[in-house]
């Protein structure tokens, strides 16, 4: 009996086998013949002419959560800007401010009151009005610890921004007030410069009051905003599914019906799909495969305007790293232009300044020190070590845009570091790790990298050297009084002009004390179908995808 | 009645074991350097955001306390919440378990159909060409690297020759609306036989892919065992009395050579469903592996605990049915 049970069961499996195999054996020549006779609108096979406009983007990795408050990461606000809108803009492909949600805003002479006019008639996905009050409602959850939709984990971006919450010292916004309905007035405790541009990052994107207060934690699943997209579906690390907002306040957009990003982790992976037309666009694109896509006259290439700086950095309290001879001297034994060849794959460029070039403010008058192991030597001799010394090297684990190759990299500075008799030890570990110990000083040198959040100089320079950051991301604990006064500065100057000679002497200082060496700005590379018009990537490295479309 | 007795005892011996494995879990992802604040944080973390993410995970309290505390949650059948969606560990795992499954089976059972014929084959035409063939092939699959293979397939298949697609499980300009999260299923229920269409074409190539290792082996396994039962003297006897060649080998020996490729085949299931971290990411598959490696990556604590016990749970379920298996197909196994 037993026997015909799993001669029964063999067969069937045999049985199942077969019919699969079948079917595998002949996809080319049935499929396409015989049409489906469901009802469903469009079938995969027609192109996008006569079904909706559909645009598939491929990534690598899935967003955590859709209420970008909550969030720091770039996976997240790529789909969230589709979604909801800020207060203030970027012009496209750049950092220059452009009206979003408000039409116009004026500043107070003093710098400490910010009057956004906000445009009228625009409504949330779920039908309510957006005013100022629905700003006001934002901004209280956000600076509000007791408030009833504030979250348990903070809220990151809002204490680093605007310094903390309501109560807290270095709170910035003393007051937000809903003037009339298209007037918004903020007044701040000191003056912030950079507070505009602040309102225009992704995770300052203004909520549905009426969804945030129905269900808070939904809303982190399904967000309702303003924005040129309505949320659809969330498949978890597979796809996220939005469509077009026909009511969106800018007319004539979006140009696309729907809007699908897909999960695809593995980069070349991501490209085969792009190449056999199961997605559109994708990011992530490896720098070994620029070629291929250059050479495909069905793909195009797109680069993503720089805003990173990759750097080596020194902890100026360790010994022998607190003579900023010593640290020049490696600044001079570092072949910056040849590390960017081999490592950059043509998409990096040397960097001078510890900020883009394209970013206002920046300063082209810095002549960067040219490769010079003769010189480095020299100026080791005048600080005491002319037969060099030991020295630990961290080296960074893990691939980010602006440090392609963190090890590699590293072994090509030690070869040099050799030759001037500095005996660099590389020494790498876990990426937690690696942040929580640098943080904390144990490092001597070091690398690490940063991506800009807002455009603004001061997201540079203060972030990674003002003596307030150490702890935080001043790696370096480099503490110069003359540098943290001008950028404190710079901070309170509402006048740009004004700003940008005070940020071009704070790069001098660090030119010449030397507690980082600038390395490279990469401009990572995306790849597209060759039919994809209107898309320009932004330096932030997110985008709302509204003005694209297909020629 | 033993077979009952042998069944409940073999559950219960399940405690102990999954408890242990709970410890050594919790015990590991506290082990490994890297504060969670810091990683879910990166970069851009403050002192200030690091102190209340520590507070708001009870990550101040000692591990012990920690470890009771979700092990009271676990028995009350709740697996904890995600630290980055904040989301149910509970519903959240569905889709990936479905995922998961649908691919293990495709891949097992284009896996078992292949590796025990090739391997029948070969043991009744041993020392043949295709004897040869057949085991060269298995020995070359068995050390395949399935990242080289999967890249390959969607190479060939999905770019050159256009015939497969390469990532995902539907069609993403015409997709899959999820009631059971068994895409086969769901578009079964849905009437729409061009989206299941779809859907099979998404299984092949990962199946393949996935299906390739345990295939060989099954193949080996099979090979070897049905050599010895050939020897055996019963199927001499089947041979002597005339009977075809045909129905010998499928019919007598296959039947007794099946204890050790049953054993293999439930061990490769259970590894499959474990979550094929490899062969997910480069299919783009959301499976419970890759769920459970971005976990990782991001000190999700509550995942990394829940989604390995569940796996573990799934693991020793397979394990104890096979072993169940045995003891029907073959009454000569004791029940002990």
């Amino acid at each position: 009996m037993k026997k015909r049970v799993l001669s029964a069961t063999m067969t069937s499996l045999v049985a199942l086998a077969m019919l699969i195999a079948g079917c595998a054996s002949t996809p080319t020549t049935q499929a396409p013949a015989e049409k489906p006779k469901t009802e469903t609108p469009a079938p995969a096979t027609e192109p996008a002419k006569t079904g909706p406009k559909q645009l598939i983007v491929g990534r690598g990795a899935d967003t955590k959560g859709l209420d970008p408050i909550t969030q720091t990461d770039g996976e997240t606000f790529k789909v969230t800007e589709n979604i909801m809108d800020t207060l203030i803009g970027f012009a496209d492909g750049s950092t220059e401010l452009a009206p979003s949600l408000a039409d116009k805003w004026e500043v107070s002479p003093d710098g400490l009151v910010y009057t956004l006019t906000l445009k009228s008639g625009v409504k949330f996905h779920d039908g309510t009005d957006f005013n100022a009050e629905a700003v006001k409602y934002n901004f209280e959850r956000w600076s509000d610890k007791s408030h009833p939709q504030h979250s348990p984990e903070g809220f990151e971006y809002y204490i680093s921004q605007f310094g903390g919450y309501k109560g807290d010292a270095n709170h910035i916004i003393k007051s937000v007030e809903a003037v009339d309905p298209t007037t918004v007035k903020f007044t701040l405790t000191r003056p912030l410069a950079p507070f505009l541009a602040n309102l225009a990052m992704s995770p300052f994107a203004i909520g549905s009051p009426e969804a945030l207060k129905k269900d808070v934690k939904k809303f982190n699943e399904h967000p309702i905003g303003t924005g040129p997209f309505k949320f659809v579906e969330w498949k978890r690390n597979d796809t996220i599914t939005l469509e077009k907002n026909p009511d969106y306040w800018n007319k004539g957009f979006p140009k696309l019906d729907k809007l699908v990003f897909k999960v695809i982790p593995e980069n070349t992976a991501r490209l085969t799909a792009l190449a056999s037309g199961e997605i559109d666009l994708m990011d992530g694109l490896n720098t070994d495969d620029i070629p291929a896509v250059k050479d495909n006259k069905d793909l195009q290439l797109f680069l993503r305007p720089t805003n990173n700086i990759g750097y080596i950095g020194f902890n100026v309290e360790k010994k022998p790293l607190d003579n900023p001879k010593v640290r020049e001297a490696i600044a001079y034994a570092i072949n910056k232009p040849e590390i960017v060849t081999a490592f950059f794959d043509g998409v990096g460029e040397p960097a001078v300044n510890p900020m883009p070039k394209t970013m206002w403010g920046h300063n082209n008058d810095i002549k960067d020190r040219e490769f010079n192991l003769d010189k480095a030597k020299q100026l080791l001799a005048e600080a005491g070590h002319p037969n060099g010394f030991k020295i630990k090297f961290w080296a960074m684990p893990v691939p980010r845009p602006y440090m392609p190759e963190g090890v590699k990299i590293a072994e090509a500075i030690q070869q040099d570091l050799k030759k001037i008799g500095i005996d660099a030890e590389i020494v790498t570990m876990e990426w937690a790790t690696y942040l929580e110990k640098t943080r904390l000083g144990e490092q001597e040198m070091f690398m690490l990298g940063w991506t800009g959040d807002n455009g603004d100089p001061d997201n540079f320079l203060a972030v990674l050297l003002d003596k307030n950051s150490i702890g935080s991301n001043n790696y370096t604990r480099w503490a110069n009084n003359e540098a943290s006064e001008l950028m404190m500065k710079a901070q309170s100057t509402p006048v740009q002009a004004e700003r940008e000679k005070l940020y071009k002497q704070v790069q001098e200082i660090i030119f010449k004390d030397v507690p980082m060496v600038p390395l490279a700005h990469s401009t990572p590379a995306l790849a597209g179908k060759a039919n994809i018009i209107d898309y320009s990537p932004h330096p932030k490295g997110t985008e709302s995808l509204e003005k694209v479309d297909f020629k | 009645m033993a077979l009952l007795a042998y069944s409940i005892r073999r559950i219960l011996m399940l405690i102990p074991v999954l408890v242990g494995m709970s410890i050594i879990v919790f015990s590991i992802i506290r082990a490994i350097p890297g504060d969670p604040a810091l990683t879910i944080l990166g970069e851009k973390a403050t002192p200030q955001a690091i102190a209340d993410i520590r507070e708001a995970l009870g990550l101040n309290n000692p591990w012990y306390i920690q470890y009771f505390d979700y092990m009271k949650d676990i028995l009350s059948g709740n697996l904890g919440e995600s630290l980055q969606t904040n989301a149910p560990i509970s519903d959240e795992i569905l889709p990936y378990l479905a995922a998961t499954t649908e691919l293990t089976i495709v891949s097992m059972l284009i896996a078992v159909f292949i590796g025990v014929n090739a391997g029948i084959l070969s043991a009744w035409k041993q020392n043949s060409w295709f004897d040869y063939c057949a085991m060269l092939i298995a020995l070359v699959g068995v050390s395949m690297p399935i990242f080289w293979l999967g890249l390959m397939e969607q190479w060939v298949f999905a770019q050159e020759l256009k015939w497969l697609p390469s990532v995902g499980r539907d069609d993403s300009r015409n997709p899959v609306e999820a009631i059971t999260h068994f895409y086969i299923l769901d578009t079964m229920i849905a009437g729409s036989w061009d989206q299941l269409w779809e859907v099979i074409k998404h299984l092949i190539l990962p199946g393949i892919a996935l299906g390739t290792i345990p295939m060989a082996i099954i193949a080996r396994i099979t090979r070897s065992s049905m050599l010895e039962v050939m020897r055996a003297d019963y199927v001499r006897t089947a041979r002597a009395k005339g009977l075809a060649q045909f129905w010998v080998v499928y019919k007598h020996a296959l039947k007794n050579a099946m204890i050790p490729v049953l054993t293999v085949i439930g061990l490769q299931i259970g590894l499959l469903l474990g979550g094929a971290v490899l062969t997910e990411t480069i299919f783009g598959w959301p499976g419970v592996g890759r769920y459970i490696v971005t976990a990782i990556g991001n000190r999700d604590y509550p995942v990394i605990q829940s989604g390995i016990l569940v796996i573990a749970t799934i693991f020793v379920l397979i394990n104890l049915l096979v072993d169940l298996l045995y003891a029907y197909i073959d009454p000569r196994i004791k029940y002990r």
